[in-house]
């Protein structure tokens, strides 16, 4: 294998039900930096059904090039039937890196493809940078925590190609959309080998989404275990509302059935990063940290003043969240009516 | 039904410490246990094993010590336990890793294979589905629950972010599983006295089906470049003050930052 024969910067922009999500645009938005700093292109991956006209919207937010392949195999996302089309788009291509969000689908897929080209895989990156190496080379850098958050690692790709990451939702910027921007939009056929799709759906069955997506926030006002039960999350809520913002949760929370997952910040839940951050009650375990410590701009409020969420915090309050929650909302309330 | 359950012996990344000086981890005094999602790939066997009989192989690859876990699966109640453990496998990256663990399933006889979603030492959730790409297995990733059909194929649900799929898989396959949905049995005190009397089978590299130049350090196409603590930002103001006082500082604050 040649490197020089690697060329172009890939990302698979993940759509579920004709929506493209967020992390694509995320993705592009890394690529754009990526691509730049080597001197090539970005291309986009984009795999399903009656999904074309979606393309210019991918160019609009970075993509030079968007790759379709528009098949009726790939309506939902099935691990055999999305492996065969972007196993050979990437044979016929030939990309230096490929990008997937570390979303269900990116982490089914990915290492699925690394095993098929023999390729090596960064899992779950929350930074990527190009720097030169020792004999001056452009070298892709992937970043990303282990051991649960206690410790980050830079992993390299020295001799395989392509270099391949999946990267956490909410962690990358997204380009301004730049509308009527140009690039091309080229047709994909793969040569579906249907002998090995062995998974057949049965059905779907949807979670019932009365909460609303926390790593979309602009303002979070998130409780941990001072805030007790049920009730205290109500004087979260009743603060979260005066803001225009959303309740979010600790882990403990969670495992002890106060608050749903949906509303799980931290390393094994979702990854923030609100214009502001209220942790109540949270001690702020290095899990937890992780989730949330990009934040714009982060309040903490614990009785325990040694807390580690302090150490993260901008402004930390070292008090009563059930007396100071109430009396906050109160005030806000006030100031908002003037 | 042969079903062959991979483990990981990972230490309790819940209770590592960072030396502050050394920016390494303190392993001292740091529990190694059976990695959860992996215990919840074990139970979704055994719960197999008790409706419709089944021989429940567990495997591991790992340093010598590896052995106690996979005795406490022995007393869980797994029939049989194989542990790869060889300085050729040492430095493996996920990709050599798969395939040293393909190579030893290769000579073993399997219907299903179970894996946990990911280790909470390295969270990739990588080995599962690459492996099952080394055997050419279909895969289905974060298995919330599984049964048996009576056409005998496999009802599986897969958990994703917006609810479940349904899937229906016939022949062999690898399931990983989510720890949260099979709530691991204990060891049963007959259990560990049986498991006392089972052997745990440790195997070299040379009685499994692998090319040599493609385990450990050499196979790996990933390297780490260098590994550090995480920087953590400078910490602002906090203040002990009563909750009047509180709620003027915060007020100000998201005056200042035009939040209000």
């Amino acid at each position: 294998m040649d490197k020089k024969d690697y060329k172009n910067v890939f990302v698979f922009a993940e759509q579920r039900e004709g929506v493209i999500q967020p992390v694509a645009l995320e993705l592009l938005g890394k690529a754009r930096d990526l691509a730049d700093a080597l001197g090539e292109k970005v291309v986009a991956m984009l795999l399903g059904e009656g999904i074309k006209d979606q393309a210019q919207m991918l160019i609009e937010f970075g993509a030079d090039e968007v790759i379709v392949v528009d098949a009726p195999e790939l309506k939902d996302f099935l691990s055999e039937q999305y492996s065969q089309a972007v196993g050979q788009i990437i044979l016929d291509r030939k990309p230096s890196i490929v990008l997937y969000g570390a979303t269900t689908i990116g982490r089914d897929l990915a290492p699925r493809i690394a095993s098929r080209l023999k390729t090596g895989l960064t899992a779950d990156c929350t930074k990527l940078d190009i720097e030169p190496d020792k004999d001056g080379e452009p070298e892709f850098r992937m970043t990303r925590p282990a051991f649960g958050g206690n410790l980050m690692a830079t992993i390299i790709c020295p001799n395989n190609r392509p270099q391949m990451s999946t990267v956490r939702p909410g962690v990358m910027q997204k380009m301004q959309r730049q509308a009527g921007r140009e690039g091309i939009v080229t047709e994909f056929a793969p040569k579906f080998d249907a002998s090995k799709f062995k998974v057949k759906l049965v059905k779907t069955i949807k979670a019932d989404k009365t909460v609303a997506d926390i790593s979309e926030a602009k303002i979070l006002v998130s409780g941990g275990r001072g805030v007790h039960d049920k009730e205290g999350f109500d004087k979260l809520q009743a603060l979260a509302d005066v803001l225009g913002g959303q309740v979010a949760s600790s882990r403990a929370m969670v495992d002890n059935g106060v608050m749903p997952h949906e509303c799980q910040v931290g390393q094994t839940g979702k990854t923030v990063r609100p214009n502001l951050y209220m942790a109540c009650g949270i001690s702020g375990a290095i899990q937890h940290l992780a989730g949330m410590e990009e934040s714009d701009f982060i309040i903490a409020i614990n009785k325990d003043k040694f807390a580690p969420i302090f150490s993260v915090a901008d402004l930390g309050i070292v008090g009563d969240l059930h007396k100071i929650v109430p009396m906050l909302t109160e005030r806000i309330k006030k100031e908002l009516e003037k | 039904m042969n079903i062959i359950v991979c483990v990981k012996q990972v230490p309790d990344t819940t209770v590592v410490k960072i030396d502050p000086v050394k920016g390494t981890l303190i392993r001292e005094g740091v529990p190694s246990i059976m990695n959860p999602d992996d215990k919840g790939g074990l139970e979704l066997a055994l719960r197999l094993k008790d409706q419709f009989g089944a021989n429940v192989t567990v495997i591991s690859m790992g340093p010598p010590q590896a052995d106690v876990m996979l005795r406490e699966a022995l007393a869980m109640g797994a029939d049989r336990a194989i542990l790869l453990s060889d300085r050729k496998f040492a430095g493996a990256d996920t990709l050599a890793t798969s395939y040293a663990l393909s190579g030893l399933c290769r000579v073993l006889d399997y219907d299903l294979i179970i894996a946990g979603r990911q280790a909470i030492d390295g969270d990739t959730a990588q080995v599962g589905p690459e492996l099952a790409e080394h055997l050419d297995l279909p895969q289905i990733t974060y298995v919330a629950d599984a049964k048996v059909l009576d056409n005998g194929h496999l009802q599986v649900d897969k958990e994703n972010e917006d609810g479940i799929q349904v899937l229906e898989v016939e022949g062999k396959c690898l399931l990983t599983v989510l720890a949260s949905a099979f709530d691991a049995r204990y060891m049963s005190v007959s259990g560990i006295m049986e498991a006392y009397d089972k052997e745990v089978e440790v195997w070299s590299a040379d009685k499994i089906d692998v090319e040599e130049g493609k385990l450990g350090l050499a196979g790996s196409p990933t390297k780490v470049f260098k590994s550090f603590p995480k920087a953590m930002k400078a910490p602002g103001e906090v203040h002990e003050v009563t909750p009047e006082e509180a709620v003027e500082l915060i007020v100000n604050q998201l005056k200042v930052k035009h939040i209000i």
